[in-house]
């Protein structure tokens, strides 16, 4: 992407004020993408980004600046300006010895950019008419595809250099469907770290036909129970309880900073027994899945909570550098435009021995969550908040009828607790973007089918 | 600012004569520092630059962008624009924006004071907002962030059909966040002031907004499940105004996915309530002289007294409706112009928020709300978010609670508004704060 002799240039620069450490962040991000409303192909878009961010770290101050001139003019501009943000003491000239380190980056099936504009065109109408041939209460479909491939260098004043080469693939189906009592959406979406090959693991058909039947069969769904409830979570579609409920809180910016309620408790049971909660970059062709993070780190699998023990937090490069440890490779940004942090990858909760059937079975009145929406935590509370998209309730042990759209409540290390039934029959959710301090980056999480023995629900009936 | 007319110019005069182009230019820098426990923590400083280039032609669209303002790759931008058109739906009303005879407003949005500002004086500012913010209780037992952010941006439109315009702003603000303690108990709290120059900040308030929110809720309790009037603190109103908004959009109605579709001219909402999207008030921190398509910005009415008067468009979904476009083309550089309202606000009423608790008697003052992306549904219009706050008791403010949801439908909490509070208060959002009194939603607590 860049000569190691110009990247090694740069760094000298960034550390001419007496900087400790200095990175060069280079990326070169291509994508497209292709968007199909109320039966119109609408817009095929496509788009280019390139760049670099170069930061100095003194003490505990990090300068940062960043540049679309990837020229040695441009990045020279950047690291000065970096230096000059994270103004040390000392000073001189030093140079960098840059040793590549190598990387078997991901093999890609079927490149994107190699498939033709018509094609992905088609993917879009095949599921516009399979949606709507769902029944006539679908009154809108919508279906969007897109790729992007993301080239990244990495270079550091400890003579790191690495390379990834990330290619990301995703398609949604979104349908409307009308009826007496209103309207309701429904919603399927599949992404994955591989190329144009989604499409041999995915029929746009069936994404399209479950979208619109989730829209169809809200149209019946009745007021969410308010109060509190056991709650099921449907396997797949529920591993936003676990980002949410203790994975912020186990980023370890949160921790040095003591604004997470997860703090100084390593060691200690935080959570029942049946939880064992693993974040891992290195699941093959997940969304969250990389071979190095943005800080040049090598993905890794790290376990956080093993039988509901605290095993351990989740690192970036400055976080682990003031404690004197080792990374986790969870230092991660959304472009060359933003400063690295702790971010999660792909966090799951492995199998336990239940059944599904049997935890259903086995809840007398509760509520069926089938897939999970968005959520939101404050990590020094350790309250939080998910959405359920589709749930149903459970009577006498059996799921019966749909619930309206809602939000759940909780409190974190208290959930974790309350976890009294875990499944075997673990299963990836759709993919995700988690949001934190104004940056996206692609995450992917997971569940066995679960239960919480009370949570509060937060609907209008009594 | 003569340099991206003259970009833009370059592109559109290689319009071809049966295709409309259109060039949005922008370019930008930005400081932010952000300081921990009196030093600084981060020190940000960036410039961006690049163009979004759309084509229609033969009634097709397609659109091209890059984070560049090279020569050679704005030329493939146009050319993979062009490239995209053929692969889109034929639409007859698709078409970029003609000028319309409004005269865009002089809006007063650049301070180059602003610009002039010294590296170390943002430093200070930050500093001096992290001690006013410990300074507030003894209780505030961290600060988790004190931040200062800065920039200038300036963006064209440029396009074959005769739209030919260019902006410039300038804007910043200060946040903090903190944590008060009270033996086990932990709760957050957090404060901003915005403006267009540094001298516009009230460093002041942030802090004491952000001491003040974590301090009142210490001790806070679940609260038993019921129904309630609930007062709406100035931000959570502003959050919903922005989801009102959404399902206002011309392109919702359109595409079937407005509640308020076919509702013009009804009522929709009580009587205290009129909403309206002025980008051309200079107090929003959104406003702008013109929208992502460069017409002049100007005042909407959308809901008057309770009666929905209409919604908002661009030009592709005005034309569509058979209407004008209300400039509400809302858009960066690197995507093609979508609708959204710009500046909402709702017409405030004459009582303060005391007042408005004395009214009200029993009831839940709402401080912040959670999970609004995941709860709300603004095409079927369910409604639930987490939320926090006290209880009203007497009509005064009582005991914090936590960990609860109010929850309803969008339609009912219109209908059910009670009061609109005095307090407006411009927010760093496309919304205005105002405290709002809705009656009759469900709590669900223990």
């Amino acid at each position: 992407m860049i000569e190691p002799a110009v990247v090694s240039r740069a760094l000298g620069v960034a550390l001419k004020t007496g900087g400790d450490f200095a990175e060069v962040f280079v990326e070169d991000k291509r994508s497209s993408s292709a968007r199909l409303d109320d039966g119109r192909i609408e817009e095929l878009g496509s788009g280019r980004d390139r760049g670099a961010g170069i930061r100095v770290v003194v003490g505990d101050t990090t300068g940062f600046a960043h540049t679309a001139d990837l020229s040695e003019q441009g990045l020279t501009a950047a690291a000065e300006a970096a230096a000059a943000a994270a103004r040390g003491g000392g000073g001189g000239v030093r140079t960098v010895d840059l040793t590549p380190r190598v990387v078997s980056s991901q093999v890609v099936g079927t490149r994107p950019e190699e498939v033709g504009k018509a094609t992905k065109v088609e993917l879009l109408r095949r599921a516009d008419e399979v949606a709507r041939a769902q029944g006539g209460a679908i009154s809108q479909v919508s279906a969007s595809y897109g790729d992007s491939r993301r080239r990244i260098l990495v270079a550091n004043s400890d003579g790191l250099l690495a390379e990834d080469d990330q290619t990301r693939t995703l398609f949604v189906v979104g349908a409307v469907a009308s009826g007496d009592a209103g309207m309701q959406t429904g919603r399927r979406s599949v992404g994955h770290t591989m190329g144009f090959e989604l499409f041999d693991r995915y029929q746009v058909e069936d994404l399209a036909r479950e979208a619109a039947d989730q829209a169809l069969t809200k149209l019946a769904a009745r007021p969410a129970p308010s109060g509190s409830l056991p709650v099921v979570i449907g396997r797949g579609g529920g591993g936003v309880l676990f980002h949410e409920a203790c994975g912020h809180g186990l980023e370890a910016d949160h921790i040095q900073k003591n604004v997470s309620v997860f703090a100084g408790r390593v060691g200690e049971q935080v959570a029942s027994p049946l939880v064992t909660l693993v974040d891992d970059g290195t699941v093959a062709n997940e969304w969250g899945t990389f071979a190095i993070d943005d800080e040049g780190t090598v993905a890794q699998r790290n376990v956080l909570i093993e039988d509901g023990v605290l095993t351990d937090y989740m690192w970036d490069r400055l976080r682990a550098r003031k404690e004197g440890r080792d990374l986790s490779g969870n230092g991660r940004r959304q472009s060359y435009k933003h400063l690295p942090m702790v971010r999660m990858t792909n966090t799951y909760l492995l199998n336990g021995a239940g059944s599904a059937d049997d935890i259903v079975a086995d809840t007398p009145n509760g509520v069926y969550v089938a897939q999970l929406g968005g959520g939101q935590v404050n990590t020094a509370t350790g309250d939080f908040v998910f959405g359920m998209t589709e749930a149903y309730l459970i009577e006498d042990g059996r799921i019966t009828e749909p619930l309206r759209q809602g939000n759940l409540i909780g409190n974190g290390p208290k959930v974790l607790e309350l976890i009294d039934a875990v499944a075997d029959d673990f299963e990836f959710g759709p993919p995700g973007t988690c949001g934190k301090d104004g940056q996206g980056v692609p995450v992917g999480d997971g569940v066995p089918t679960l239960r919480v023995s009370e949570l509060t629900i937060g609907g209008t009936a009594a | 600012m003569s340099e991206l007319l003259e970009i833009g110019d370059r592109l559109v005069a290689q319009a071809r004569a049966d295709e409309q182009v259109e060039v949005v230019v922008g370019r930008s820098t930005s400081t932010g520092v952000r300081v921990y426990e009196g030093e600084i923590e981060q020190l940000s400083s960036a410039t961006s630059a690049g163009v979004g280039v759309r084509v229609v032609a033969g009634g097709r669209q397609g659109f091209a962008y890059a984070g560049s303002l090279d020569p050679d790759v704005m030329a493939d931008t146009l050319a993979e624009a062009r490239d995209n058109a053929t692969f889109a739906s034929h639409d007859e009303h698709l078409g970029l924006a003609e000028p319309d005879g409004v005269p865009v407003p002089e809006l007063d949005l650049y301070r180059e004071s602003l610009t002039q500002v010294a590296t170390d004086a943002k430093v200070d500012l930050a500093i001096a907002l992290e001690k006013a913010v410990k300074a507030q209780d003894p209780r505030i037992s961290a600060v988790e962030s004190a931040n200062y952010a800065d920039g200038w941006s300036e963006g064209a439109v440029i396009t074959s059909t005769g739209i030919r315009t260019v902006g410039r702003e300038t804007s910043c603000y200060v946040s903090a966040s903190c944590v008060a303690s009270d033996g086990d108990d932990t709760q957050t709290g957090y404060g901003f002031s915005v403006g267009r120059t540094m001298e516009d900040l009230d460093l002041e308030s942030a802090a004491a907004d952000a001491g003040r929110r974590a301090t009142r809720l210490l001790g806070a309790t679940k609260p038993s499940s019921g129904r309630f009037t609930i007062v709406l603190d100035p931000y959570v109103t502003a959050q919903l105004l922005g989801i009102i908004g959404s399902t206002l959009s011309g392109e919702a109605v359109l595409k079937g996915r407005s509640l308020f579709a076919d509702r013009v001219g009804e009522s929709v909402a009580a009587g205290s309530l009129t909403l309206i999207d002025d980008a051309t008030n200079p107090l929003a921190y959104s406003s702008s002289e013109t929208d992502g398509e460069g017409l002049a910005s100007r005042r909407n009415v959308l809901i008057d007294q309770g009666v929905l008067q209409g919604f908002v468009h661009n030009a592709y979904t005005a034309r569509r409706a058979g209407t004008t476009s209300t400039a509400n083309a809302v858009r960066g550089f690197s995507s093609t112009p979508g609708v959204g309202c710009r500046a909402l606000s709702l017409v405030p009423g004459t009582a303060l928020q005391p007042e408005l608790l004395a009214g009200v008697g029993e009831g839940v003052l709402i401080a912040s709300v959670s999970g609004l992306h995941s709860g709300v549904n603004p095409v079927s219009g369910d409604f639930s978010t987490g939320a926090q706050g006290l209880r009203i008791s007497g009509g005064e403010i009582a005991e914090p609670l936590r960990e609860f949801t109010i929850a309803s439908t969008l339609q009912k909490m219109l209908a059910e508004v009670d009061a609109v509070g005095a307090d407006l208060e411009w927010l760093p959002m496309r919304s205005a704060g105002v405290s709002l009194v809705v009656r009759d939603v469900t709590v669900s607590g223990s």
